[in-house]
Protein backbone atom coordinates (compact mmCIF):
# COMPACT_ATOMS: atom_id res chain seq x y z
CA UNK A 1 0.00 0.00 0.00
CA UNK A 2 2.44 2.66 0.84
CA UNK A 3 4.72 1.02 -2.07
CA UNK A 4 2.21 3.31 -4.39
CA UNK A 5 1.61 5.96 -2.06
CA UNK A 6 5.15 7.10 -1.79
CA UNK A 7 5.60 7.58 -5.62
CA UNK A 8 2.51 9.67 -5.65
CA UNK A 9 3.87 11.70 -2.68
CA UNK A 10 7.01 12.51 -4.50
CA UNK A 11 5.19 13.74 -7.12
CA UNK A 12 2.97 15.67 -5.61
CA UNK A 13 5.88 17.08 -2.73
CA UNK A 14 8.20 18.56 -5.76
CA UNK A 15 4.95 19.98 -7.72
CA UNK A 16 4.39 21.70 -4.57
CA UNK A 17 8.16 22.46 -3.96
CA UNK A 18 7.72 23.85 -7.17
CA UNK A 19 4.80 26.42 -6.81
CA UNK A 20 5.95 27.80 -3.65
CA UNK A 21 9.48 28.18 -4.91
CA UNK A 22 8.61 29.81 -8.54
CA UNK A 23 5.94 32.08 -7.44
CA UNK A 24 8.34 33.25 -4.26
CA UNK A 25 10.83 33.76 -6.46
CA UNK A 26 9.09 35.97 -9.06
CA UNK A 27 6.70 37.18 -6.46
CA UNK A 28 9.86 39.01 -4.29
CA UNK A 29 11.54 40.33 -7.92
CA UNK A 30 8.33 42.59 -7.50
CA UNK A 31 7.41 42.82 -4.16
CA UNK A 32 10.29 43.60 -2.32
CA UNK A 33 11.27 46.73 -4.56
CA UNK A 34 7.38 47.44 -4.23
CA UNK A 35 8.72 47.30 -0.11
CA UNK A 36 11.09 49.38 -0.67
CA UNK A 37 8.73 51.91 -2.60
CA UNK A 38 5.95 52.11 -0.15
CA UNK A 39 8.65 52.69 3.08
CA UNK A 40 10.63 55.78 1.24
CA UNK A 41 7.81 57.43 -0.25
CA UNK A 42 6.24 57.43 3.25
CA UNK A 43 6.13 60.73 5.51
CA UNK A 44 9.46 61.92 5.80
CA UNK A 45 11.28 59.13 4.07
CA UNK A 46 14.25 59.83 1.68
CA UNK A 47 12.03 59.56 -1.34
CA UNK A 48 8.50 61.44 0.53
CA UNK A 49 5.76 61.11 -1.96
CA UNK A 50 2.86 60.53 -0.37
CA UNK A 51 0.18 60.70 -3.24
CA UNK A 52 1.96 57.84 -4.90
CA UNK A 53 2.63 56.06 -1.72
CA UNK A 54 -1.55 56.52 -1.04
CA UNK A 55 -2.09 55.27 -4.61
CA UNK A 56 0.21 52.34 -4.15
CA UNK A 57 -0.74 51.26 -0.65
CA UNK A 58 -4.20 51.17 -1.73
CA UNK A 59 -3.49 48.78 -4.66
CA UNK A 60 -1.60 46.53 -2.12
CA UNK A 61 -4.95 46.47 0.68
CA UNK A 62 -7.06 45.87 -2.53
CA UNK A 63 -5.59 42.92 -3.59
CA UNK A 64 -4.76 41.59 -0.06
CA UNK A 65 -8.26 42.15 0.84
CA UNK A 66 -9.33 39.48 -1.35
CA UNK A 67 -9.73 36.19 -0.09
CA UNK A 68 -7.30 33.63 -2.24
CA UNK A 69 -9.78 30.87 -3.66
CA UNK A 70 -11.85 34.14 -5.37
CA UNK A 71 -8.52 35.42 -6.74
CA UNK A 72 -7.47 32.35 -8.13
CA UNK A 73 -10.94 31.98 -10.07
CA UNK A 74 -11.17 36.03 -10.44
CA UNK A 75 -8.00 36.39 -12.50
CA UNK A 76 -8.28 32.92 -14.45
CA UNK A 77 -8.69 35.00 -18.02
CA UNK A 78 -4.90 36.34 -16.93
CA UNK A 79 -3.58 33.26 -16.39
CA UNK A 80 -4.99 32.04 -19.45
CA UNK A 81 -3.34 35.08 -21.49
CA UNK A 82 0.17 34.61 -19.53
CA UNK A 83 0.37 30.70 -19.77
CA UNK A 84 -1.91 29.84 -22.60
CA UNK A 85 -4.26 27.48 -19.97
CA UNK A 86 -5.42 28.11 -16.44
CA UNK A 87 -4.97 24.22 -15.24
CA UNK A 88 -2.00 22.84 -14.52
CA UNK A 89 0.75 23.47 -11.93
CA UNK A 90 2.76 26.43 -13.80
CA UNK A 91 -1.10 28.26 -14.12
CA UNK A 92 -1.18 27.96 -10.73
CA UNK A 93 1.87 30.28 -10.27
CA UNK A 94 0.00 33.30 -11.55
CA UNK A 95 -2.47 33.73 -8.93
CA UNK A 96 0.00 32.68 -5.98
CA UNK A 97 2.80 35.58 -7.44
CA UNK A 98 -0.27 38.15 -7.87
CA UNK A 99 -1.47 37.11 -4.19
CA UNK A 100 2.07 37.16 -2.69
CA UNK A 101 3.15 40.33 -4.08
CA UNK A 102 1.45 42.69 -2.09
CA UNK A 103 1.59 40.44 0.71
CA UNK A 104 6.07 40.52 0.15
CA UNK A 105 5.60 44.07 -0.17
CA UNK A 106 4.00 45.40 3.36
CA UNK A 107 6.37 42.46 5.12
CA UNK A 108 9.18 44.33 3.82
CA UNK A 109 7.97 47.53 4.47
CA UNK A 110 7.84 46.60 8.04
CA UNK A 111 10.94 45.38 8.34
CA UNK A 112 12.69 48.36 6.78
CA UNK A 113 10.28 50.56 9.13
CA UNK A 114 12.53 48.89 11.93
CA UNK A 115 15.77 50.29 10.57
CA UNK A 116 16.38 53.40 12.98
CA UNK A 117 15.84 56.77 11.27
CA UNK A 118 19.20 57.66 13.03
CA UNK A 119 20.74 55.29 10.41
CA UNK A 120 19.57 57.12 7.26
CA UNK A 121 20.72 60.22 8.98
CA UNK A 122 24.13 59.30 9.09
CA UNK A 123 24.17 58.22 5.41
CA UNK A 124 22.84 60.92 3.79
CA UNK A 125 25.07 63.32 6.55
CA UNK A 126 27.68 61.20 4.80
CA UNK A 127 26.19 62.43 1.25
CA UNK A 128 24.79 58.83 0.15
CA UNK A 129 22.45 59.26 -2.65
CA UNK A 130 18.66 57.46 -2.24
CA UNK A 131 19.98 54.30 -4.17
CA UNK A 132 23.11 53.79 -1.54
CA UNK A 133 20.98 54.32 1.24
CA UNK A 134 18.65 51.25 0.00
CA UNK A 135 21.22 49.29 -0.66
CA UNK A 136 23.55 50.09 1.56
CA UNK A 137 21.94 51.02 4.39
CA UNK A 138 18.00 49.77 4.72
CA UNK A 139 18.29 47.03 2.88
CA UNK A 140 21.36 45.48 4.70
CA UNK A 141 20.27 46.05 8.39
CA UNK A 142 16.60 44.97 7.73
CA UNK A 143 17.95 41.86 5.96
CA UNK A 144 17.23 39.53 9.38
CA UNK A 145 13.98 41.01 10.07
CA UNK A 146 13.08 40.79 5.90
CA UNK A 147 14.55 36.85 6.20
CA UNK A 148 12.11 36.43 9.15
CA UNK A 149 9.23 38.09 7.39
CA UNK A 150 9.71 36.43 3.84
CA UNK A 151 9.72 32.84 5.73
CA UNK A 152 5.94 33.74 6.87
CA UNK A 153 5.09 34.30 3.20
CA UNK A 154 6.76 30.98 2.05
CA UNK A 155 4.96 29.09 4.67
CA UNK A 156 1.29 30.95 3.42
CA UNK A 157 2.25 30.14 -0.28
CA UNK A 158 2.35 26.83 1.08
CA UNK A 159 -0.90 27.18 2.07
CA UNK A 160 -2.33 28.48 -1.00
CA UNK A 161 -0.58 26.56 -3.11
CA UNK A 162 -2.77 23.45 -1.50
CA UNK A 163 -5.67 25.53 -2.30
CA UNK A 164 -4.45 26.61 -5.76
CA UNK A 165 -3.74 22.10 -6.20
CA UNK A 166 -7.86 22.07 -5.92
CA UNK A 167 -8.51 23.57 -9.19
CA UNK A 168 -6.29 21.44 -10.73
CA UNK A 169 -2.84 22.80 -9.88
CA UNK A 170 -1.47 19.54 -8.73
CA UNK A 171 0.76 19.11 -5.68
CA UNK A 172 -0.11 18.18 -2.07
CA UNK A 173 -3.42 19.69 -1.77
CA UNK A 174 -4.35 18.81 -4.37
CA UNK A 175 -3.48 14.84 -3.40
CA UNK A 176 -5.24 15.13 -0.14
CA UNK A 177 -8.20 16.36 -1.99
CA UNK A 178 -8.61 13.25 -4.86
CA UNK A 179 -7.14 10.54 -3.07
CA UNK A 180 -7.49 11.43 0.46
CA UNK A 181 -11.24 12.86 0.21
CA UNK A 182 -12.70 11.91 -2.72
CA UNK A 183 -11.56 8.27 -2.76
CA UNK A 184 -12.00 7.94 0.96
CA UNK A 185 -8.47 6.93 1.72
CA UNK A 186 -7.42 8.31 4.87
CA UNK A 187 -4.23 7.33 4.78
CA UNK A 188 -3.26 9.10 2.08
CA UNK A 189 -4.84 12.22 3.86
CA UNK A 190 -2.59 11.67 7.00
CA UNK A 191 0.77 11.03 4.65
CA UNK A 192 -0.11 14.22 3.06
CA UNK A 193 -0.95 16.17 6.14
CA UNK A 194 2.12 15.26 7.48
CA UNK A 195 4.57 15.59 5.07
CA UNK A 196 2.71 19.15 4.67
CA UNK A 197 4.25 19.94 8.51
CA UNK A 198 7.22 18.58 8.00
CA UNK A 199 7.80 20.77 4.97
CA UNK A 200 6.61 23.62 7.31
CA UNK A 201 8.77 23.02 10.19
CA UNK A 202 11.43 22.72 7.58
CA UNK A 203 10.90 26.22 5.93
CA UNK A 204 10.41 28.26 9.28
CA UNK A 205 13.81 26.29 10.80
CA UNK A 206 15.33 27.59 7.62
CA UNK A 207 14.23 31.10 7.73
CA UNK A 208 15.26 30.92 11.80
CA UNK A 209 18.54 29.81 11.48
CA UNK A 210 19.45 32.76 8.51
CA UNK A 211 17.83 35.19 10.38
CA UNK A 212 19.66 34.34 13.38
CA UNK A 213 23.12 34.03 11.42
CA UNK A 214 22.36 37.47 9.54
CA UNK A 215 21.52 39.51 12.62
CA UNK A 216 24.82 41.14 14.41
CA UNK A 217 22.64 42.90 16.81
CA UNK B 1 34.34 78.51 8.20
CA UNK B 2 30.47 79.03 8.94
CA UNK B 3 28.36 81.65 8.61
CA UNK B 4 24.55 81.23 9.68
CA UNK B 5 22.61 84.35 8.84
CA UNK B 6 18.98 84.97 9.67
CA UNK B 7 18.21 81.47 9.96
CA UNK B 8 14.45 80.89 10.42
CA UNK B 9 12.94 76.97 10.48
CA UNK B 10 8.96 76.44 10.63
CA UNK B 11 7.43 72.69 10.98
CA UNK B 12 4.55 71.86 9.47
CA UNK B 13 2.89 69.88 12.73
CA UNK B 14 -0.68 68.94 12.92
CA UNK B 15 -0.98 71.14 16.07
CA UNK B 16 0.00 73.73 13.84
CA UNK B 17 3.30 75.95 12.39
CA UNK B 18 5.89 75.05 14.92
CA UNK B 19 8.92 77.92 14.81
CA UNK B 20 11.34 75.99 15.49
CA UNK B 21 14.36 78.74 14.88
CA UNK B 22 13.83 82.35 14.97
CA UNK B 23 16.16 84.31 13.59
CA UNK B 24 19.43 82.75 14.08
CA UNK B 25 23.36 84.28 13.37
CA UNK B 26 26.46 82.41 14.22
CA UNK B 27 30.00 83.14 12.56
CA UNK B 28 32.14 80.21 13.26
CA UNK B 29 35.92 80.47 12.73
CA UNK B 30 38.13 77.99 10.97
CA UNK B 31 40.05 75.66 13.79
CA UNK B 32 37.32 77.17 17.05
CA UNK B 33 35.42 74.75 19.00
CA UNK B 34 31.65 75.99 19.21
CA UNK B 35 29.67 74.77 21.82
CA UNK B 36 25.85 75.45 21.63
CA UNK B 37 23.84 74.81 24.69
CA UNK B 38 20.29 74.49 25.25
CA UNK B 39 17.31 72.69 26.64
CA UNK B 40 15.26 69.93 24.90
CA UNK B 41 12.91 72.10 22.25
CA UNK B 42 15.16 74.70 22.06
CA UNK B 43 16.03 74.28 18.93
CA UNK B 44 19.36 72.80 19.24
CA UNK B 45 19.37 69.80 17.06
CA UNK B 46 17.84 71.26 14.44
CA UNK B 47 20.02 74.17 14.14
CA UNK B 48 23.26 72.04 13.94
CA UNK B 49 21.06 69.94 11.09
CA UNK B 50 20.49 73.46 9.02
CA UNK B 51 24.72 73.56 8.68
CA UNK B 52 24.70 70.14 6.47
CA UNK B 53 21.19 70.90 5.22
CA UNK B 54 19.52 67.60 6.85
CA UNK B 55 17.50 70.57 7.62
CA UNK B 56 16.26 72.88 5.28
CA UNK B 57 16.29 76.38 6.81
CA UNK B 58 12.88 78.33 5.67
CA UNK B 59 14.39 81.71 5.28
CA UNK B 60 18.29 82.65 6.08
CA UNK B 61 21.22 81.90 4.43
CA UNK B 62 23.84 79.08 5.27
CA UNK B 63 27.43 79.45 3.96
CA UNK B 64 30.13 77.02 5.17
CA UNK B 65 33.61 76.98 3.58
CA UNK B 66 32.56 79.56 1.04
CA UNK B 67 29.63 77.77 -0.03
CA UNK B 68 26.35 78.52 0.09
CA UNK B 69 24.45 75.39 1.19
CA UNK B 70 21.19 76.79 0.54
CA UNK B 71 21.56 76.97 -3.40
CA UNK B 72 23.39 73.68 -4.09
CA UNK B 73 21.99 70.93 -5.91
CA UNK B 74 21.40 67.87 -4.94
CA UNK B 75 24.13 66.47 -6.37
CA UNK B 76 26.73 69.61 -5.23
CA UNK B 77 25.32 69.31 -1.69
CA UNK B 78 26.16 65.46 -1.31
CA UNK B 79 29.44 66.38 -2.57
CA UNK B 80 29.28 69.61 0.54
CA UNK B 81 28.41 66.92 2.92
CA UNK B 82 32.18 64.72 2.23
CA UNK B 83 33.53 68.19 3.96
CA UNK B 84 31.51 68.16 7.41
CA UNK B 85 31.81 64.66 9.80
CA UNK B 86 29.08 64.43 11.77
CA UNK B 87 28.30 62.73 15.04
CA UNK B 88 25.53 61.18 16.98
CA UNK B 89 24.34 61.13 20.23
CA UNK B 90 23.36 57.22 19.27
CA UNK B 91 26.27 56.46 17.12
CA UNK B 92 24.10 55.36 14.46
CA UNK B 93 26.86 52.46 13.44
CA UNK B 94 25.62 49.80 11.10
CA UNK B 95 24.84 47.25 12.78
CA UNK B 96 25.49 44.47 10.20
CA UNK B 97 29.12 45.98 9.61
CA UNK B 98 32.05 45.75 11.54
CA UNK B 99 34.22 48.29 12.73
CA UNK B 100 36.35 48.04 9.95
CA UNK B 101 33.13 48.39 7.49
CA UNK B 102 31.65 51.18 9.28
CA UNK B 103 34.71 53.37 9.15
CA UNK B 104 35.42 52.38 5.87
CA UNK B 105 31.45 53.34 4.71
CA UNK B 106 31.95 56.75 3.76
CA UNK B 107 34.67 56.06 1.19
CA UNK B 108 32.55 52.91 -0.12
CA UNK B 109 29.97 55.39 -1.22
CA UNK B 110 32.35 57.60 -3.29
CA UNK B 111 33.66 53.70 -4.77
CA UNK B 112 37.10 54.38 -3.14
CA UNK B 113 39.50 51.26 -4.08
CA UNK B 114 40.14 48.92 -1.17
CA UNK B 115 43.46 49.26 -0.85
CA UNK B 116 43.07 53.20 -0.54
CA UNK B 117 40.58 52.67 2.13
CA UNK B 118 42.76 50.36 4.17
CA UNK B 119 45.25 52.99 4.47
CA UNK B 120 42.68 55.33 5.26
CA UNK B 121 41.15 53.21 8.03
CA UNK B 122 43.90 51.82 9.45
CA UNK B 123 45.28 55.16 11.00
CA UNK B 124 42.00 56.15 11.74
CA UNK B 125 41.63 53.11 13.82
CA UNK B 126 44.76 53.50 15.30
CA UNK B 127 43.86 57.39 16.61
CA UNK B 128 40.58 56.20 18.10
CA UNK B 129 42.03 53.91 19.78
CA UNK B 130 40.15 50.48 18.13
CA UNK B 131 42.65 48.88 16.30
CA UNK B 132 42.27 45.50 17.93
CA UNK B 133 38.34 45.72 17.36
CA UNK B 134 38.49 45.98 13.64
CA UNK B 135 36.59 42.60 13.22
CA UNK B 136 34.17 42.96 15.89
CA UNK B 137 30.92 44.31 15.28
CA UNK B 138 29.10 47.77 17.36
CA UNK B 139 26.71 45.44 19.31
CA UNK B 140 30.00 44.04 20.61
CA UNK B 141 31.54 47.76 21.42
CA UNK B 142 30.78 49.48 24.89
CA UNK B 143 28.84 52.80 24.23
CA UNK B 144 32.68 55.13 24.29
CA UNK B 145 34.06 52.68 21.99
CA UNK B 146 30.56 52.99 19.72
CA UNK B 147 31.64 56.76 19.40
CA UNK B 148 34.98 56.29 18.88
CA UNK B 149 34.18 54.47 15.78
CA UNK B 150 31.86 57.17 14.86
CA UNK B 151 34.37 59.40 15.25
CA UNK B 152 36.62 57.87 13.13
CA UNK B 153 34.00 57.08 10.60
CA UNK B 154 32.73 61.27 10.49
CA UNK B 155 37.04 61.71 9.70
CA UNK B 156 36.96 58.89 7.04
CA UNK B 157 36.30 61.88 4.09
CA UNK B 158 38.43 63.96 5.63
CA UNK B 159 36.28 66.64 6.67
CA UNK B 160 36.94 70.72 7.54
CA UNK B 161 34.16 70.56 10.23
CA UNK B 162 32.79 67.93 12.55
CA UNK B 163 29.78 68.44 13.78
CA UNK B 164 28.66 66.76 17.19
CA UNK B 165 24.98 66.15 17.97
CA UNK B 166 24.78 65.44 22.03
CA UNK B 167 27.56 62.78 21.10
CA UNK B 168 28.14 62.22 24.86
CA UNK B 169 24.80 62.62 26.27
CA UNK B 170 24.50 59.03 26.29
CA UNK B 171 27.57 58.05 27.72
CA UNK B 172 28.52 58.21 31.49
CA UNK B 173 30.90 61.00 32.96
CA UNK B 174 34.33 58.74 32.63
CA UNK B 175 33.53 58.23 29.10
CA UNK B 176 31.94 61.60 28.24
CA UNK B 177 35.78 62.98 29.12
CA UNK B 178 38.00 60.56 26.88
CA UNK B 179 35.31 61.00 24.16
CA UNK B 180 36.16 65.07 24.58
CA UNK B 181 39.55 64.53 25.01
CA UNK B 182 39.45 62.53 21.35
CA UNK B 183 37.75 65.44 20.18
CA UNK B 184 40.19 68.01 21.26
CA UNK B 185 43.01 66.58 19.86
CA UNK B 186 41.77 65.40 16.55
CA UNK B 187 40.70 69.35 16.59
CA UNK B 188 44.17 70.48 17.21
CA UNK B 189 45.57 67.79 14.77
CA UNK B 190 43.61 68.38 12.24
CA UNK B 191 42.86 72.16 12.58
CA UNK B 192 39.00 71.10 12.24
CA UNK B 193 36.22 73.72 12.85
CA UNK B 194 33.82 71.28 15.62
CA UNK B 195 30.55 72.26 16.29
CA UNK B 196 29.22 70.61 19.34
CA UNK B 197 25.83 70.54 20.63
CA UNK B 198 25.03 69.73 24.11
CA UNK B 199 22.35 70.31 26.84
CA UNK B 200 25.44 69.99 29.59
CA UNK B 201 28.04 72.73 30.04
CA UNK B 202 30.49 70.52 31.40
CA UNK B 203 31.00 70.13 27.59
CA UNK B 204 30.98 73.38 27.00
CA UNK B 205 33.40 73.94 29.92
CA UNK B 206 35.73 71.02 28.96
CA UNK B 207 36.33 71.81 25.24
CA UNK B 208 34.96 74.64 23.44
CA UNK B 209 36.36 78.30 22.94
CA UNK B 210 32.89 79.50 21.95
CA UNK B 211 29.85 79.04 23.14
CA UNK B 212 26.08 80.22 22.25
CA UNK B 213 22.86 79.66 24.52
CA UNK B 214 20.14 78.93 22.33
CA UNK B 215 16.48 79.37 23.96
CA UNK B 216 13.29 78.59 22.17
CA UNK B 217 14.68 79.33 18.95
CA UNK B 218 16.90 82.56 19.59
CA UNK B 219 20.58 83.19 20.55
CA UNK B 220 20.48 84.11 24.15
CA UNK B 221 23.69 84.95 24.39
CA UNK B 222 26.95 84.13 23.03
CA UNK B 223 30.72 84.62 23.28
CA UNK B 224 33.67 83.33 24.66
CA UNK B 225 33.72 80.49 27.37
CA UNK B 226 35.61 82.55 29.77
CA UNK B 227 33.33 85.83 29.36
CA UNK B 228 30.01 83.87 29.27
CA UNK B 229 31.04 81.17 32.39
CA UNK B 230 32.48 84.42 34.34
CA UNK B 231 29.80 86.74 33.41
CA UNK B 232 26.54 85.67 32.16
CA UNK B 233 23.70 87.82 30.88
CA UNK B 234 21.07 85.80 30.50
CA UNK B 235 18.58 84.16 32.93
CA UNK B 236 18.85 80.52 31.02
CA UNK B 237 23.03 80.99 30.69
CA UNK B 238 23.05 81.08 34.64
CA UNK B 239 20.75 78.34 35.01
CA UNK B 240 23.22 76.05 33.13
CA UNK B 241 26.13 77.82 34.77
CA UNK B 242 24.48 76.91 38.31
CA UNK B 243 24.45 73.46 37.57
CA UNK B 244 28.17 73.42 37.32
CA UNK B 245 29.30 76.25 39.74
CA UNK B 246 26.29 76.51 42.56
CA UNK B 247 25.11 80.02 43.19
CA UNK B 248 23.06 78.87 46.28
CA UNK B 249 23.85 80.65 49.59
CA UNK B 250 25.73 78.36 52.64
CA UNK B 251 23.76 75.75 54.33
CA UNK B 252 24.20 78.62 57.62
CA UNK B 253 22.40 81.78 55.48
CA UNK B 254 20.42 79.68 53.01
CA UNK B 255 16.52 80.52 53.19
CA UNK B 256 17.28 83.79 55.64
CA UNK B 257 15.43 87.15 54.79
CA UNK B 258 17.76 89.12 51.96
CA UNK B 259 17.58 92.50 53.11
CA UNK B 260 19.60 95.65 50.79
CA UNK B 261 19.04 97.54 53.94
CA UNK B 262 21.49 97.66 57.07
CA UNK B 263 20.24 94.08 59.96
CA UNK B 264 21.45 94.03 63.17
CA UNK B 265 23.57 91.14 63.68
CA UNK B 266 23.84 90.60 60.08
CA UNK B 267 26.47 90.01 57.57
CA UNK B 268 26.74 91.66 54.35
CA UNK B 269 27.23 88.97 51.85
CA UNK B 270 29.21 89.62 48.61
CA UNK B 271 30.06 86.91 46.03
CA UNK B 272 33.28 87.79 44.42
CA UNK B 273 34.34 86.48 41.38
CA UNK B 274 38.69 86.70 40.24
CA UNK B 275 39.60 85.89 37.27
CA UNK B 276 42.86 85.06 35.83
CA UNK B 277 46.01 86.77 37.40
CA UNK B 278 43.77 88.21 39.41
CA UNK B 279 42.86 84.50 41.11
CA UNK B 280 46.39 84.76 42.71
CA UNK B 281 46.03 87.94 44.31
CA UNK B 282 45.67 88.66 48.14
CA UNK B 283 43.16 91.24 47.57
CA UNK B 284 41.08 90.20 50.35
CA UNK B 285 44.41 90.60 52.91
CA UNK B 286 44.77 93.93 51.18
CA UNK B 287 41.60 94.68 52.24
CA UNK B 288 41.74 94.40 55.57
CA UNK B 289 44.68 95.62 55.84
CA UNK B 290 43.61 98.63 54.59
CA UNK B 291 40.23 99.06 56.56
CA UNK B 292 40.98 97.46 59.60
CA UNK B 293 37.62 98.27 60.80
CA UNK B 294 35.73 95.92 58.55
CA UNK B 295 35.44 92.11 59.62
CA UNK B 296 35.59 89.53 56.70
CA UNK B 297 34.40 85.64 57.02
CA UNK B 298 34.86 83.57 54.01
CA UNK B 299 31.91 81.74 53.73
CA UNK B 300 32.48 79.61 50.69
CA UNK B 301 35.59 79.43 48.33
CA UNK B 302 36.19 77.77 44.64
CA UNK B 303 38.79 77.79 42.05
CA UNK B 304 38.09 76.35 38.91
CA UNK B 305 39.57 76.51 35.60
CA UNK B 306 38.78 77.23 32.42
CA UNK B 307 40.99 76.73 29.29
CA UNK B 308 44.08 77.28 32.11
CA UNK B 309 42.82 80.60 32.91
CA UNK B 310 42.14 80.35 37.15
CA UNK B 311 38.32 81.11 37.69
CA UNK B 312 37.89 82.27 41.64
CA UNK B 313 34.57 82.22 43.16
CA UNK B 314 33.87 83.53 46.94
CA UNK B 315 31.08 84.52 49.20
CA UNK B 316 32.36 86.78 52.15
CA UNK B 317 30.11 87.90 54.86
CA UNK B 318 31.19 91.55 56.14
CA UNK B 319 30.99 93.74 59.55
CA UNK B 320 32.17 96.74 60.89
CA UNK B 321 30.61 100.15 60.52
CA UNK B 322 28.86 101.74 57.38
CA UNK B 323 31.38 103.68 56.74
CA UNK B 324 34.18 100.76 57.17
CA UNK B 325 31.98 98.92 54.95
CA UNK B 326 31.16 101.82 52.22
CA UNK B 327 35.24 101.84 52.21
CA UNK B 328 35.86 98.18 51.45
CA UNK B 329 32.82 97.98 48.81
CA UNK B 330 34.81 100.68 47.14
CA UNK B 331 38.33 99.10 47.86
CA UNK B 332 37.13 96.00 46.01
CA UNK B 333 35.24 98.32 43.16
CA UNK B 334 39.00 99.23 42.28
CA UNK B 335 40.16 96.16 41.95
CA UNK B 336 39.93 93.51 39.18
CA UNK B 337 37.15 91.74 41.18
CA UNK B 338 33.46 91.48 39.81
CA UNK B 339 31.77 91.78 42.80
CA UNK B 340 27.69 90.91 43.53
CA UNK B 341 26.37 92.43 47.04
CA UNK B 342 23.91 89.79 47.59
CA UNK B 343 22.52 91.70 50.99
CA UNK B 344 22.38 91.17 54.90
CA UNK B 345 21.51 88.16 55.69
CA UNK B 346 21.40 86.70 59.51
CA UNK B 347 23.46 83.49 60.34
CA UNK B 348 21.42 80.45 60.98
CA UNK B 349 23.05 78.81 63.57
CA UNK B 350 21.32 75.20 63.24
CA UNK B 351 21.69 74.92 60.14
CA UNK B 352 24.13 71.96 59.28
CA UNK B 353 26.19 72.21 55.73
Amino acid sequence: MFGEIIPLLTKALGETVYMVALSMAVASIVGIPLGVLLHTTDKGQILENLPLNKIIGSIVNAVRSIPFVILMVAIIPLTRFLVGSSIGTTAAIVPLVIASIPFIGRQVETSLKEVPAGLVEAAQSMGATPAQIVTKVLLPEAMPSIVSQLTTVIIALVGESAMAGAIGGGGLGDLAIRYGYQRFRPEVMIATVVVLIVLVQLVQFCGNTLARHLDKR
Amino acid sequence: MIKISNVEKIYDAPSGKVHALRGINLNIAKGEIYGIIGLSGAGKSTLVRCINMLERPTAGSVIVDGQDMMKLSEDELRGARKNIGMIFQHFNLLTTKTVYDNVAFPLTLTGTPKDKIAKKVEPLLELVGLHDKAKQYPSQLSGGQKQRVGIARALASDPKILLCDEATSALDPQTTKSILSLIRDINKKFALTVVVITHEMQVIKEICDKVAVISDGVIAEKGSVLDVFTNPQHRITREFISVLLSNELPAAFRGNEISSEKVEGALLLLRLNFLGERADDPILAQMIRSIPDVECTMLFGNLDEIHGVPFGRFIVGLSGGESAIQGALNFLSNKEVRVEVIGYVRRNYSAVD
